[in-house]
């Protein structure tokens, strides 16, 4: 199944949760927020909330800025 | 003489507050923190990039300042509650710098938009510092709705032109009751004294420190730029006269 991961299609296998995702692109262990079709996944939620095929995810940290 | 900065009940014994965008690196932006004395300052919410992390989270939490989030680059209400609620869960604030902005070109705030976010991060638990125009209409709904502050611009964002309606800036810090941070605009030290001296609580900056040709002392110059504005405010200021008035005795 597809996914839009951070903006980039991606394949991705049937059942891969939020914390796959996270750990594919590369995500620091801390400092880091999940949106799953613009809803906050909770870090406790990461393990059990599967990716639907067609699903946006945007995997965001804290940058300098503002 | 103790002076705290209070915000949402929060002391802060700096009233400059600092933002960490446009430093060349992040051993240039430590010396510029420093030399500020700030104890609060900006972050940004962006992708993470396969390419490297910026590694600014850690220098200010080895620096002991408290992390603002920001909304930067949010054009509507619903960007800015998402992006905040994004910022909430990954840097464990309720604390949020509101920006919604309507243009690249202006990057002047979007007032409908703000004032719709503000609303509904409000409710939903956050501590708001809002990025607004100098309107002194809109800051009184900001704080009515709740914000913890008003954070009115001087001019916009990164242009440096100081404050450019001194009288609407005072008009804010006459009625306003939540502290007044003026935010974006500033070019120089005296932009930050004067912002002072009109009446506001503590300066938000970043462009005036991190791209000025020597960060770090510009950063000691703010510093001390918010601390002598602050002390001439509490001091008040001469009355203005036209005709000249001798200080020494007569003959």
């Amino acid at each position: 199944m597809k996914a839009q991961v951070n903006g980039t299609s991606r394949d991705l296998a049937d059942g891969t949760s939020v914390a796959a995702v996270v750990s594919l692109v590369g995500a620091p262990d801390k400092g880091v927020a999940v949106a799953l079709d613009g809803a906050v996944v909770p870090r406790a939620l990461w393990d059990k909330t599967i990716v639907p095929d067609g699903g946006v995810v945007e995997v965001l940290t804290a940058v300098q800025g503002g | 003489m103790d002076d705290p900065l209070i915000i949402a009940g929060r002391e802060f014994r700096s009233r400059l507050i600092t933002g960490t965008g446009g430093a060349a690196n992040l051993s240039v932006l430590e010396r510029a923190l420093v030399a500020s004395g700030t104890e609060l300052t900006t972050v940004a919410m962006r992708r993470v990039d396969a390419a490297g992390q910026t590694g600014v989270l850690e220098l200010l939490r080895r620096l002991g300042i408290e992390v603002l989030p920001n909304t930067a680059g949010c054009r509507t209400s619903a960007e800015a509650v998402l992006t905040a609620q994004l910022a909430r869960e990954a840097l464990e604030t309720n604390w949020v710098k509101l920006e919604v902005v309507h243009d690249e070109e202006t990057l002047l705030p979007d007032p409908v938009e703000l004032l719709d976010a503000a609303e509904r991060l409000v409710n939903d638990g956050f501590v708001v510092l809002p990025y607004t125009n100098d309107d002194p209409v809109l800051a009184l709904k900001l704080q009515d709705i709740g914000c913890a502050t008003v954070m009115p611009l001087g001019s916009p964002i990164g242009t440096g032109l100081g404050i450019r309606n001194p009288h609407n800036i005072e008009l804010i810090t006459s009625r306003a009751t939540v502290p007044v941070v003026l935010d974006a605009g500033i070019g120089t030290a005296s932009d930050a004294a004067l912002a002072m001296e009109l009446g506001c609580s503590a300066v938000l900056l970043a462009t005036a420190v991190t791209r000025a040709q020597d960060p770090e002392r510009m950063a000691a110059a703010m510093r001390c730029a918010v601390e002598g504005g602050r002390l001439a405010r509490l001091a008040g200021r001469i009355p203005q006269r036209f005709w000249a008035q001798a200080s020494s005795p007569a003959l």
